[in-house]
């Protein structure tokens, strides 16, 4: 008999209801441990709505969120310490330094030799020389690197990361995901990206789910979605779905 | 990691340390902040001082009781600065954009609502300990000679300053900056009525109802008594303390409760206006 594995994000049925908004519209999806996937959408499809429900920072209004076995936001507590998120528009205090910055989340989360933990991290994010420099000076690039510093500093089994290269040089950016999917492989996290950069996702990520108006639109691999399309982009996948041209998808079907 | 509790009531110190050094960094990061803590509290003392030796010299008696302007200054500012201090604290958060960070953090409600009462312990130590010691140097007024009943007095005024400032979080939380006034001026609606300088028998009937709800209004009330009749009110302590148990619960409860509905609302993802 096989032996049935939870996945390590289930969300089913999953809604969001802002007075008279519907954000997220009943969606289901389950991710397994160790994968990356690629929320995608427009402005207002619902994907950091979606994010924010599976931090437990978010009550749905119905549906059901678990991470790690535990119901979000309900039993968030059992879990939070096995996740972290990084997302440009979260700030850090900009008076405290980095290393201040990390150092107080680093004891939030209970991280065993801290000390250790921060030089490992400023040395693979190429921070040594800014730990002791206060967080609001550093330049955009520079500041992303410790936030994705923060959201690594407890090595989480769950990383949910929105829009995590916006406004970054694609120098950067390329920097930035290299060393995401050098996290995910060595962890084996699973890690969810909301981002409006097809490339990036295209990169990344194994899977890609594709919402619109709070709902899921599409579900698959990148290359599959490809095929269906009819598409050499995700870019021209993205805007079929976006504007309603799903031909290529029910061709398939 | 170590294995974490899972209960969202459990308080453990090293997050609410973690908090602490938090705050603590920030002071040490900006003058401006530290000073800004002694200043207001000194031009209080300066004020009323003056204006205590003014009519003390013109009324005998004023001039029989002996530093009870400086008292109630020194009183009110641990009442206001006691919800101040902690208000600040939390709003550092919503100004630096860094309360999305705590709230997905293993970082529970508690232990950040022992953090602010803590900071607001601090925050109140460095700026009205140098203010007691001016009000000797200037004014020859002790209010360490107060003794026992000056612990008794401290309690009382900072768990109500603690209650309001728990209120004032949740609503910010609920609200957004929004809501930002309410830190800096829910507590001057309290002033007239808690008789910070002017006994309660000067109410009409129907506001001394209502000032007696009030736990600071016992605050003074006492205080008054010890410096101008020499008699410690214990009646008092003890009822105003009663009180505040209530008063303090149900600020925990409304907070714990505003945070659920920020979180119904969404408004934990926006914490802006």
């Amino acid at each position: 008999m096989s032996k049935t594995v939870e996945p390590v994000i289930a969300v089913d049925q999953l809604v969001k209801v802002y007075k008279t908004t519907t954000a997220v519209d009943g969606i289901s999806f389950a991710l397994e441990s160790g994968s990356i996937t690629g929320l995608l959408g427009g402005n207002g499809a619902g994907k950091t709505t979606t994010i924010a429900m599976i931090m437990g920072l978010v009550t749905p209004t119905s549906g059901t969120v678990r991470v790690l076995g535990a119901e979000m936001p309900r039993q968030h507590y059992q879990v939070l310490h096995e996740m972290n998120f990084e997302s440009p528009y979260v700030d850090m205090p900009h008076r405290l330094t980095v290393r201040q910055n990390l150092k107080v989340f680093g004891l939030l989360y209970a991280v065993e030799d801290l000390s250790g933990r921060i030089a490992s991290l400023a040395r693979e994010l190429d921070l040594t020389e800014f730990l002791d420099r206060p967080t609001g000076k550093l330049s955009a690039g520079q500041k992303t690197r410790v936030a994705l510093a923060k959201a690594l500093i407890n090595s989480p089994r769950v990383l949910l990361l929105d829009e995590p290269t916006a406004s970054l040089d694609p120098d950067t950016a390329d920097w930035v995901r290299a060393h995401l999917e050098r996290f995910r492989k060595e962890r084996g996290a699973t890690v969810l990206l909301a981002s409006h950069n097809m490339a990036e996702v295209e990169r990344l990520c194994e899977r890609v789910i594709i919402m619109k108006r709070g709902r899921i639109e599409d579900d698959d691999t990148p290359r599959r979605l490809l095929v269906r399309y009819g598409r050499r982009t995700l870019e021209e996948v993205f805007l079929d779905v976006a504007r309603g041209r799903g031909e290529g998808r029910e061709a398939a079907q | 990691m170590s294995t974490p509790s899972t209960s969202a009531i459990a308080v453990t110190p090293h997050r609410v340390g973690a908090m602490v050094l938090r705050y603590l960094y920030l002071l040490r990061s900006s003058w401006t902040r530290l000073l800004e803590l002694i200043y207001w509290p000194a031009v209080q003392l300066f004020v009323w001082g003056f204006l205590q030796f003014y009519i003390a010299e013109n009324s005998g008696f004023f001039a029989r009781a002996g530093g009870v302007f400086i008292a109630a200054v020194l009183m009110w500012d641990v009442l206001f600065r006691g919800q101040l201090g902690f208000s600040i604290s939390f709003l550092e958060e919503m100004w630096s954009r860094n309360l999305t960070n705590l709230m997905i953090s293993p970082l529970r409600p508690i232990e950040f609502v022992c953090a602010l009462m803590t900071m607001s312990l601090i925050r109140l130590a460095i700026g009205m300990v140098p203010v007691t010691f001016l009000a000797m140097a200037f004014f020859g007024f002790n209010v360490y000679s107060l003794g026992l009943a000056l612990a008794a007095f401290f309690v009382n005024l900072i768990l109500t300053s603690w209650a309001v400032g728990i209120v004032v979080a949740g609503v910010l939380l609920r609200n957004g900056m929004g809501a930002e006034s309410l830190a800096w001026t829910l507590m001057f609606v309290l002033m007239p009525l808690t008789c910070v300088y002017y006994p309660v028998s000067v109410l009409p009937d129907w506001l001394q109802v209502i000032a007696w709800m009030l736990p600071p209004t016992y605050v003074f009330e006492g205080m008054r008594a010890l410096l101008m009749e020499h008699v410690v009110r214990v009646d008092l302590m003890v009822e105003a303390f009663a009180l505040n148990a209530l008063y303090f619960a149900a600020g925990v409860f409304a907070f714990l409760q505003l945070l659920k509905s920020a979180r119904r609302a969404g408004s934990l993802l926006q914490t802006g206006e």
